[in-house]
C-alpha cells in the first residue's frame, strides 16, 4: 500500500478541467461527458454515433500522454495483483452498464444538471467502493 | 468544416481536456484513489477537490446551457430521459464501487492510462469492456 500526500491544488485544477470538458461536450455537442457511456456506444456502434466516441477516447488517452511527456511521469501506482485488476474491471465495467454510468456520467455530469438518479447513484457507489477498502484494507488485511 | 467535423473535433478537444484533468488531479493514480476511499487508513481527500472543482464548473453553467434550445453544433441535447430510481441503477452502481474499491480505477483513468501505463490497466480494461459488453448482450 503506498502512501499519498494531500495535493490540494493540482486536485482542483484538475477538477476544473473535468469541469470545462463537460461543459464544452454539452455546449457544443449536446453530449453528457460520461466515459463509460461513451466506450460502450463503441461496443455497440450505431451509425453517427462512432466517431466521435474514438475520437473522444483518442483525446483522453492523449491528455494523459501529453502529461507524461510534460513531466516524465503519469504516476500511475497500481495497488493490487492482476487477476484483482481483472476481477476489479468486469465489476466495473458490468456495474457502470447496469446502472447506466460511472464517476464522470453520474458524479459530475448527472450531480451538475441535479438529477435525482445520478445524485443515488454517487452516493451508492461511494459508500461500497468506501466499504470494500475498509474490508480489504482494515479487516482482510488487518490493518495499518 | 460542417457541423459534424465541428462535432468531432469539439470531441476530440473535450476528451483530451478531461485526460489532462485525470492526470494532472492525479485521479489516474490507484493509490491516490484507494487512500481517498480508505477514511479509516491514512486518508488522502485530494479526490474530494477533483470532484467538487469539477461540479464548481458543472453546477452553475449546466444550467444556462441547458436553458438554450439545443446546443450550438446539434439540432437537441443528447441526455438521458429517465427519472425513476430502480433496483438496477442501485445494484449498477453498487456493484461498480466494488470494483473501483478493488483497483482504484473507475472508466476514465483506466482508458486514459491505457496506452501509458499499460500492464495490468490493460487487463483491467479489457475485463471492463468484457463486462460492459456481456451486460448489454444479456439485456
Amino acid at each position: 500500500m503506498d502512501t499519498t500526500v494531500f495535493t490540494p491544488l493540482t486536485g482542483l485544477a484538475g477538477g476544473l478541467l473535468i469541469g470545462l470538458s463537460a461543459v464544452l461536450l454539452l455546449f457544443a455537442n449536446g453530449r453528457i461527458a460520461g466515459i463509460s457511456g461513451i466506450v460502450g456506444g463503441l461496443l455497440a456502434p450505431v451509425r453517427g454515433e462512432w466517431l466521435w466516441r474514438l475520437l473522444f477516447i483518442v483525446g483522453l488517452i492523449a491528455g494523459a500522454a501529453l502529461y507524461a511527456v510534460v513531466t516524465g511521469d503519469l504516476g500511475v501506482a497500481i495497488q493490487v495483483s492482476w487477476p484483482l485488476m481483472a476481477v476489479a474491471g468486469l465489476l466495473v465495467g458490468v456495474g457502470t452498464q447496469l446502472g447506466s454510468g460511472c464517476t464522470s456520467g453520474h458524479g459530475v455530469c448527472g450531480i451538475g444538471r441535479l438529477s435525482q438518479r445520478s445524485l443515488i447513484a454517487t452516493a451508492v457507489f461511494m459508500v461500497t467502493a468506501g466499504v470494500t477498502v475498509f474490508v480489504v484494507r482494515h479487516v482482510v488485511g488487518g490493518g495499518t | 468544416m460542417n457541423a459534424g467535423m465541428a462535432r468531432n473535433l469539439v470531441a476530440l478537444m473535450a476528451g483530451l481536456l478531461f485526460g489532462l484533468g485525470l492526470a494532472v488531479s492525479q485521479m489516474v493514480n490507484p493509490a491516490k484513489v484507494l487512500n481517498f476511499l480508505d477514511v479509516a487508513g491514512h486518508w488522502d481527500p485530494t479526490l474530494a477537490l477533483v470532484m467538487g472543482g469539477a461540479l464548481l464548473i458543472t453546477i452553475p453553467v449546466f444550467r444556462f446551457v441547458l436553458k438554450r434550445p439545443a446546443p450550438v453544433l446539434d439540432g437537441r441535447f443528447h441526455l438521458p430521459s429517465r427519472n425513476d430510481v430502480d433496483v438496477r441503477l442501485v445494484a449498477g452502481a453498487a456493484l461498480f464501487g466494488v470494483g473501483w474499491g478493488l483497483g482504484g480505477l473507475c472508466p476514465g483513468p483506466a482508458v486514459a492510462a491505457t496506452l501509458t501505463s499499460p500492464g495490468s490497466i490493460l487487463i483491467f480494461v479489457v475485463a471492463m469492456l468484457a463486462g460492459s459488453w456481456l451486460v448489454s448482450r444479456l439485456e
